[in-house]
């Protein structure tokens, strides 16, 4: 198991697309280093336009390359992408389902040491809001490089989560699928069910492995694709199981946990329990000291997961 | 003007104490906290009527970082005034700290505005300005934009706003250092000329060429409180990284922290006070 940053498997991936496909722009907005678009200009010089540290704008000159028939992706920290070109994105982008691609990087709380001004928490919140809009949150790099081939064959605006930190690997190297809509179930268990996007993924796992050491099983769903949102196989989850508890690197309200809690209301109530970034700005720290700050730590959904089988 | 000795002196304490915070904090922003030193410290200690009797206090005159990654030149120099404890610097960026990686006006005194979002303090600047000319509130409000920032066109619409209600309350500050995170501004996105944009903009334009000349920064913030019915900006051109050898003029030094053997050759080149 390696470990590897999503907007690692970003750049890598872009890069390959644009080789192959000269119908490739890609925008960045003074961090092409960071977000790893560079990667993308080394292979094909010619796809790749700064727009310096103006976010709103690119975001909207994005929506015009895009209405001369191309893909367009539009990077920046998740924080100036979402945040400050929301209505950009919803004006320019969605409401015309333009085919741009919002790959956005350092989000969640582990971007550390920059503190709350640079840890967007509300962006999965704000984007699923926008009518057009799909939302997908990868766990790991391998599962990231499937995402982007995905939402370069998808037609139209897609936002890409991805994260700042090398986290670990769960998938195999290029046999892991992506299917806008769908959930991944990773392990099927009874009575509680783990439903994790992005970083999340992983410290489900290792919360299955170690209450699996003490003889409970626990079910753990991948759900990358936040929105649209796999309704079947949440149903399903609610129909199998007696409580169904939701991790997210994202404020409990408006992300992966509202989605799954959407579907449940409406179609198959059942008891839920949202682990998340409670309804505060985060601060600086490391990433791992935040993520014992906040409780989304392995051992945390361990002990969350004993108190509902209390 | 405070004397030339005194304010080179502690311009190189202010110089170490950015690098140990960073080191210290095993990130953060050097080149573009040391390019701001003589600026940042000119404003505080020879401009801005503030200190230990109304910091606390919500008018006064009022300094706002728009460069909020900038922060360690605004810590250690609310150090240099006693708002902050020199020793508490080196907590910069650590959980729990209040030396938030980008400042908060609520958890550290004399912070008066939190940023780290380009583009949107020189608005709130704009905004305490406007407010104190309404209320005829006489405090003079400073901003200090980087040039890279100037690429937003928040930063602009700021600038219009500024000219549009006369604020010759508001001075504004630009750390001309010639880069920004991907490289040359003018390669990125260029944003120049400052001077002709903010002249057409209806501002009043001084041009230092060396922003790290206390004397010129001093005259000229002088000359902007003289200036009526109009705001006034400084273009000053610095040098990123200014004072360590290694770091000057390297865009990758932007947000990137020393090692310790680095930051000890750091320190040895300040004591050296060939800055
Ligand atoms: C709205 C926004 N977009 C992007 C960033 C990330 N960022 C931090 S510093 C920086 C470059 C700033 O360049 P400049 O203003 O020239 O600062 P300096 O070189 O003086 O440090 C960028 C793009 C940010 N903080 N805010």
């Amino acid at each position: 198991m390696s470990k590897i940053a999503t907007r690692e498997a970003y750049g890598k991936t872009l890069a390959r697309l644009v080789e192959q496909d000269d119908h490739i722009f890609v925008l960045d907005a003074d961090l092409s280093g960071s977000t790893k678009t560079a990667m993308a200009k080394k292979a094909r010089p010619g796809c790749h336009f700064n727009m310096g540290i103006a976010e709103g704008n690119m975001m909207s000159v994005a929506a015009g390359m895009a209405a001369q028939g191309n893909t367009v992706f539009a990077s920046s920290f998740a924080m100036f992408a979402t945040g400050r070109a929301f209505e950009q994105i919803r004006n320019s982008i969605a409401y015309p389902k333009l085919n741009v691609k919002i790959c956005a990087s350092h989000a969640g709380v582990t971007v550390g040491e920059d503190g709350a001004s640079h840890q967007t928490v509300e962006d999965i919140s704000l984007m699923r809001s926008i009518p057009n809009m799909v939302v997908l949150c990868p766990a790991d790099a391998y599962e990231a490089e499937a995402a982007i081939e995905a939402v370069y064959h998808y037609n139209g605006p897609c936002f890409v989560r991805l994260g700042r930190s090398a986290v670990p690997t769960i998938f195999e190297e290029g046999k892991v699928s992506f299917t806008i809509g769908r959930g991944k179930t990773l392990h099927k268990g009874s009575k509680v069910a783990l439903i994790a996007c992005g970083i999340m993924v992983n410290e489900s796992l290792q919360a299955y492995e170690a209450l699996k050491s003490e003889g409970i099983e626990v079910t753990v769903i991948d759900m990358a694709s936040i929105k649209p949102i796999d309704r079947d196989l949440i149903i399903e989850t609610a129909n199998t199981h007696d409580v169904i508890i939701t991790v997210e690197e994202h404020s409990v309200i408006g992300g992966l946990g509202s989605a799954v809690s959407e579907v449940l209301s409406q179609y198959a109530p059942c008891r839920q329990v949202m682990m998340g970034v409670p309804d505060c700005f985060g601060e600086s720290g490391t990433p791992d000291a935040l993520l014992e700050k906040f409780h989304l730590k392995a051992a945390d959904i361990v002990s969350k997961v004993k108190e509902q089988l209390k | 003007m405070e004397n030339l000795a005194v304010l080179q002196e502690r311009a190189i304490n202010i110089r170490k104490n950015i690098v140990r915070m960073v080191t210290a904090a095993r990130s953060g922003h050097p080149g573009g906290s040391l390019s701001a030193v003589e600026i940042v410290e000119t404003i505080y200690f020879t401009q801005m009527n503030v200190d230990e009797n109304n910091v606390d206090d919500v008018l006064r005159d009022k300094f706002v970082l728009s460069k909020g990654h900038a922060s360690p030149v605004l810590y250690a120099t609310l150090a240099e005034k006693g708002f902050i404890k020199e020793e508490d610097l080196i907590s910069f960026r650590k959980l729990g700290s209040p030396l938030q990686g980008h400042p908060s006006m609520r958890l550290v005194r004399g912070v008066d505005m939190s940023t780290g979002s380009l583009g949107q303090g020189i608005s709130a600047a704009v905004g305490m300005a406007l407010a104190n000319k309404a209320q005829g509130a006489p405090y003079r409000v400073y901003a200090l934009l980087g040039d890279g920032e100037c690429e937003e066109g928040q930063v602009w619409e700021a600038a219009m706003a500024a000219a549009h209600y006369q604020l010759d309350n508001l001075l504004a500050v630009v750390d001309y250092n010639g880069l920004q995170i991907d490289g040359n501004i003018t390669e990125v996105m260029n944003p120049l000329p400052f001077d002709e944009k903010f002249k057409a903009f209806g501002w009043h334009v001084i041009y230092l060429a060396d922003g790290h000349d206390f004397e010129a920064i001093y005259q000229a913030c002088e000359e902007a409180k003289t200036v009526k019915g109009k705001p006034t900006v400084i273009i000053a051109k610095t040098v990123k990284g200014k004072g360590i050898s290694f770091m000057e003029n390297q865009a990758n030094w932007h947000g990137v922290a020393p090692s310790e053997e680095e930051c000890t050759r750091a320190l040895a080149e300040l004591k050296g006070g060939n800055a």
